[in-house]
């Protein structure tokens, strides 16, 4: 089976709003940038597959599938839509590619979170609604609940969640793709208003609008368009059950299982010691370290110590969220999957400018579909075939 | 009921039962608000709506004139190279005559929709309107030319609605 590479990517954003793009033309410029990056090739022609990501209720559509083609280059030719985060886009792309079928393959995913107005009761309507919508409340309360877990059967302290605020604004300051880079300190973390206990104002990501397309190629193909291959090494995904009242508050098992997949194929053994950096779901600051521990990085509770001792600043051993995460970036809703993807490849590719990460060769990409799912996946990602 | 079947097990319930609490069920009313940004493209079509006019955007690659607008041409993958205006008359490509409404109720007056290839634009492009003030539906035909019937200036908000219907125009 022929490796697969990424040759192209293209960003929009990502920015707290952008009145003045339609979705289309926010998708037109990444989809632009993302060709150009990929060798100047021509979607009309040269692509054989092209693969969205999008929830119906976040965009405010019934079937938006039918609306992605002319902006994408993708009209009357062969596309499907992923109801789900981006990465989940990317490991179709990776599979169909698996296939033989298939040389060249477009993904694409994005956020234009400020045209809903009622974000947080599209999230409401997410929950079952015999057993948990009755009871009314912002629907953030989970992230409350499955941090006072967290904290309470590791030992993790209130401070540590905090200090991965402070570290991931600081790197989205040296990033032009962030939105909400800032430096800020621990106590202006912690003070900052309480809203689902333990969970505080500054630990939970703003949602941000930008769009990200990338091309996947085979080997054959991707040594032409490219000197700069990014390879999928592994990918992984898995789906906890939905259920509030039975799922594990305490470990991130969906992102277990999702790592697991994707380092048998990339024949990880040591995530520590065998991955260079990883960009990790941080839509709220206690994720970062759950699925840090979910991912192997480093054991069961450890995560906060680690990153108190700065192990995983820009220039600690293994550099988490070079980016900024999505505290720093921004919450791209579907698109968070790509953005940590996209990062992973300017990272790889020595292109990360004053975040750059030295001597990269595998990053890791994690994701998670956000309150109330329990859904994960990872990819890893070498410049080293 | 079908021939073997003369009676389906179980209770029959009525829309009263529910009224009256005797069958228990959970209601939820999601609060889906959006505010889709219009774009560049989009933006100006509403506003020059607003002025009694109908914008295209040209491709020079390909040649066409495509309304609505868009920024790039779908066809060739590149931006779109400049604006122009095309008329507010064309001929019918399609209709369909709605006789019933969205909730399946009889309609007093049957809503006629048609597909409409607007004047100066490119063959096959145009807009979806209504069609009014053609006596008996069984008269229109595909082919027939149509004209715009807009609404008074101070009452135009910028949307698809500025144009009231299209009508029947003689040839």
């Amino acid at each position: 089976m022929s490796e697969v590479a990424i040759v192209g990517v293209g960003c929009v954003g990502f920015r707290p709003i952008t009145p003045e793009l339609s979705y289309k033309e926010l998708m037109f410029e990444a989809a632009v940038k993302a060709y150009e990056d990929a060798g100047g090739i021509n979607p009309r022609e040269d692509v054989d597959v092209f693969v969205t990501c999008a929830e119906d209720y976040l965009e405010g559509f019934s079937i938006f599938d039918e609306f992605v083609p002319d902006q994408l280059g993708a009209a009357l030719r062969h596309l499907l839509t992923v109801s789900g985060d981006g990465m989940l886009g990317l490991a179709t792309a990776y599979m169909l590619i698996k296939t033989g079928y298939f040389d060249t393959v477009v993904v694409e995913a994005h956020s234009k979170a400020s045209d809903i107005l009622t974000y947080m009761d599209i999230v409401q309507f997410g929950l079952d609604p015999i057993f948990n919508r009755p009871l009314g409340g912002h629907p953030y309360y989970i992230a409350g609940l499955e941090m006072n877990r967290y904290l309470h059967e590791t030992g993790t302290t209130e401070e540590q969640c905090a200090e991965v605020v402070v570290k991931n604004k600081k790197n989205a300051v040296l990033n032009p793709h962030a939105a909400y880079g800032a430096n800020i300190t621990l106590n202006q973390v912690m003070c900052s208003e309480r809203l689902f206990h333990p969970l505080k104002k500054l630990e939970i990501s703003t949602p941000a609008d930008g769009c990200i397309v990338l091309v996947l190629a085979s080997e054959k193909v991707a040594e032409k368009l490219t000197d700069k291959p990014v390879w999928v090494k592994g990918v992984g995904w898995c789906t906890e059950t939905p259920s509030l009242e039975t799922r594990d508050w305490t470990r991130a098992v969906y992102t277990r299982l999702a790592a697991e997949m994707a380092y048998k194929e990339a024949k990880i053994s040591n995530p520590w010691r065998d991955i260079d950096f990883a960009e990790i779901h941080d839509v709220f600051a206690y994720k970062e370290l759950q699925h840090m521990e979910a991912l192997k990085l480093c054991d069961y509770g450890t995560a906060g110590k680690l990153t108190e001792d700065g192990l995983t600043a820009l220039d600690g051993e293994l550099p988490v969220n070079p980016s900024g995460g999505l505290l720093g970036m921004g919450y791209g809703l579907e698109a968070s999957g790509l953005q940590k993807v996209l990062e992973v490849v300017l990272q790889l590719r020595g292109e990360a400018g004053a975040r750059q990460v030295e001597d990269a060769q595998v990053g890791l990409a994690h994701t998670w579909r956000g309150i109330p799912t329990a859904t994960g996946a990872v990819a890893v990602l070498s410049n080293v075939k | 009921m079908s021939v073997k079947i003369k009676h389906y097990p179980g209770e029959e319930v009525e829309t009263k039962d529910f009224r009256e609490g005797k069958v228990l069920f959970e209601s939820f009313r999601p609060k889906a608000k959006y505010a889709w940004s219009a774009g560049i493209a989009i933006s100006r079509f509403l506003e020059e709506l607003k002025n009694g006019r109908i914008i295209a955007t040209t491709c020079s690659k390909c040649g066409r004139i495509m309304v609505p607008p868009r920024i790039y041409c779908e066809k060739c993958f590149k931006p779109t190279d400049g604006w122009t205006y095309v008329k507010d008359t064309g001929v019918i490509n399609t209709f369909s005559v709605s006789f019933i409404a969205a909730d399946a109720s009889r309609l007093k007056e049957p809503i006629v929709v048609a597909i409409i290839n607007l004047d100066g634009a490119s063959e096959g492009m145009g807009i979806v309107h209504r069609i009014e003030e053609y006596g008996d539906w069984r008269e229109i035909k595909i082919g027939m030319r149509v004209k715009a019937v807009w609404k008074p200036p101070e009452e135009r908000t910028g949307a698809i609605t500025d144009i009231k219907y299209f009508k029947l125009v003689k040839e």
